[in-house]
């Protein structure tokens, strides 16, 4: 999250970053690209596919923009291999700290926003096992 | 126009402001247009001196109010040169008059087995009143094919017309690839097999002279806010005897003539249209922006215009050569108006605008509302640039600049 304040606010080396970012999440199945896994709300495709192994959740992810991708990737970082109680636990500050919210605007926000909802209740869903 | 753009922008408060860090470049005029000081100072001086509700009350608000409304009425009469101003009823917008006219004309004049022509490059707004008031009759959707470039296929409009074709509603300019259509045609073989003809004007009447009387269409449908006026207002011109013929839209206050239990009539053309209390304040600011349109004059608009979407088509075509055709015109008809659509290889059109953006530059994303022109386009979306009368070559450029270095950075 650090890399981010390098930029200082200035939105097209962040979207740069971004796009670089997303280049390291790694690559998810086609077939997991279906309508169930797809994130609604985003203005921009995103799919997350949720798998539960030795009391954690991995997540498989994508999104057909590249700027949206490296979104996901930041999630991805922070919850994949985690249990859990850690994703339901987790507060997720750094959407403010990069300035993320002004940045992407309300309408890829509440995308955004949907993105963390969904990774979250698979998450609610798995910890009842 | 090129000698006093300076004090056009200067007319034009929005354009002034940094986005991003950059100055603003505003190119998504086919969206909304900027509004010029005239408009907003007629906002603020209405509801600073005139505010009443018209055609009501005895007081002097309430008669300049009315008389100002009254004027916006006969300004568009003469905008497009309708016979008389009874003709053009004030909607919200092009949606609501599409919507009027496909729910009351449509309503009483299609039956099974009729048909509504329209194209493959309508805009949502214009293909959706028309299923619904098909499927609710029994009457069938017929659609005029394009081809590549984004031109009508008018032999195949030929092949679809016939004694089964009740109304052909169709886009004058499309809002996505800036196709200029023939309608002058299409309104003379419509008549011929006794078809009305609507004309969606959304994004025509910024761009080109309208002469209703001269073009013989029944319906026209104009948008305030793509015309340098305030949003949520439309207006729909009909023919007189269409308009007569038509039964209410919205039933309240204003259309109509004597109201009791058992019975109401209905008020002439245009109240019968206009129920309820209107959005006066735009309304008449909306006088404001025709009148700056038709000082500047359209002609010389539409030379400005087109000098900034060559000088774009030709710096795309440069671009072009050096990097391998990376950017793909969407759109390339031979009559078009100022608006271009287009898809830069390797790169979604959404991060596309998003990087623009945080140039300062402002397009517009995604399907325009057209989607089955998308599909048939074989695209899920583009990026589209529209130009508009306060634009500028050196703002063209900087369009030009970026797109380059993006390109670049999508090879990589």
């Amino acid at each position: 999250m650090d890399n981010f304040s390098l930029f200082d606010g200035d939105m097209e080396s962040t979207l740069f970053y971004l796009m670089d970012l997303g280049n390291k999440l790694p690559t998810m199945p086609d077939e997991h690209k279906t309508e169930e896994f797809m994130v609604k709300g985003c203005q921009s495709k995103v799919w997350v596919y949720p798998n539960f192994t030795d009391g954690k959740v991995q997540f498989e992810a994508d999104s057909n923009t590249a700027i949206t991708k490296g979104l996901v990737f930041l999630l991805w970082s922070i919850w994949n291999n985690q249990t859990p109680q850690e994703i339901l636990n987790t507060e997720l500050f750094f959407i403010d700290k990069i300035g993320m919210s002004r940045m992407i605007g309300s309408q890829r926000s509440n995308g955004f926003t949907s993105m963390i909802k969904q990774m979250k209740m698979y998450a609610l869903a798995y910890s009842n096992r | 126009m090129k000698n006093n753009i300076a004090h056009i922008r200067s007319q034009f408060p929005i354009l002034h402001q940094e986005v991003n860090g950059k100055p603003l470049v505003y190119f998504d005029n086919a969206a909304t247009t900027q509004k010029p000081k005239q408009v907003i100072d007629a906002l603020q001086r209405y509801y600073e001196l005139d505010n009443a509700n018209i055609h009501r009350a005895a007081h002097t608000l309430a008669a300049r109010s009315t008389d100002y409304f009254e004027d916006t009425r006969k300004t568009i009469q003469q905008f497009i040169n309708a016979k008389e101003d009874a003709e053009c009823i004030f909607t919200k917008g092009v949606t609501e008059s599409i919507n009027l006219v496909a729910q009351t004309w449509g309503r009483t004049n299609l039956k099974a087995g009729d048909e509504v022509i329209i194209t493959t490059m309508e805009h949502h707004s214009n293909i959706v009143p028309w299923q619904m008031i098909c499927d609710e009759k029994g009457a069938t959707l017929k659609v005029i094919p394009i081809n590549n470039e984004g031109e009508l296929l008018m032999d195949e409009f030929d092949k679809l017309l016939s004694a089964q074709t009740k109304i052909v509603a169709c886009v004058w300019v499309s809002n996505a690839l800036g196709t200029i259509n023939p309608v002058e045609q299409i309104i003379q073989k419509a008549h011929a097999v006794g078809a009305k003809v609507l004309l969606d004007g959304a994004q025509a009447c910024s761009h080109m002279q309208v002469d209703v009387q001269t073009l013989d269409c029944d319906f026209l449908t104009i948008s305030s806010h793509k015309l340098y006026g305030p949003t949520g207002v439309g207006v729909l011109y009909g023919k007189r005897e269409l308009l007569d013929a038509m039964p209410p839209y919205h039933g309240g206050g204003e259309m109509i003539k004597e109201v009791t239990f058992e019975k109401t009539t209905y008020n002439e053309i245009p109240y019968k249209f206009e129920a309820g209390t209107p959005n006066i304040a735009d309304v008449i600011a909306f006088k404001y922006a025709l009148d700056y349109v038709n000082e500047l004059g359209q002609e010389l608009i539409a030379i400005h215009e087109n000098e900034l979407l060559n000088h774009f088509v030709e710096g795309i075509h440069q671009l072009n050569k050096t990097n391998n055709n990376a950017i793909k015109l969407v759109g390339t008809a031979k009559n078009k108006v100022s608006v271009q659509s287009f898809v830069v290889n390797n790169m979604h059109h959404f991060d596309t605008g998003m990087m623009l953006d945080a140039k300062g530059i402002a397009v517009r994303t995604g399907h325009h509302c057209t989607q089955p022109l998308m599909q048939r386009l074989g695209f899920d979306g583009t990026v589209r640039a529209s130009f508009a009368l306060y634009n500028t070559i050196d703002e063209v450029d900087s369009l030009l600049q970026a797109l380059s270095s993006m390109v670049k950075f999508a090879k990589r």
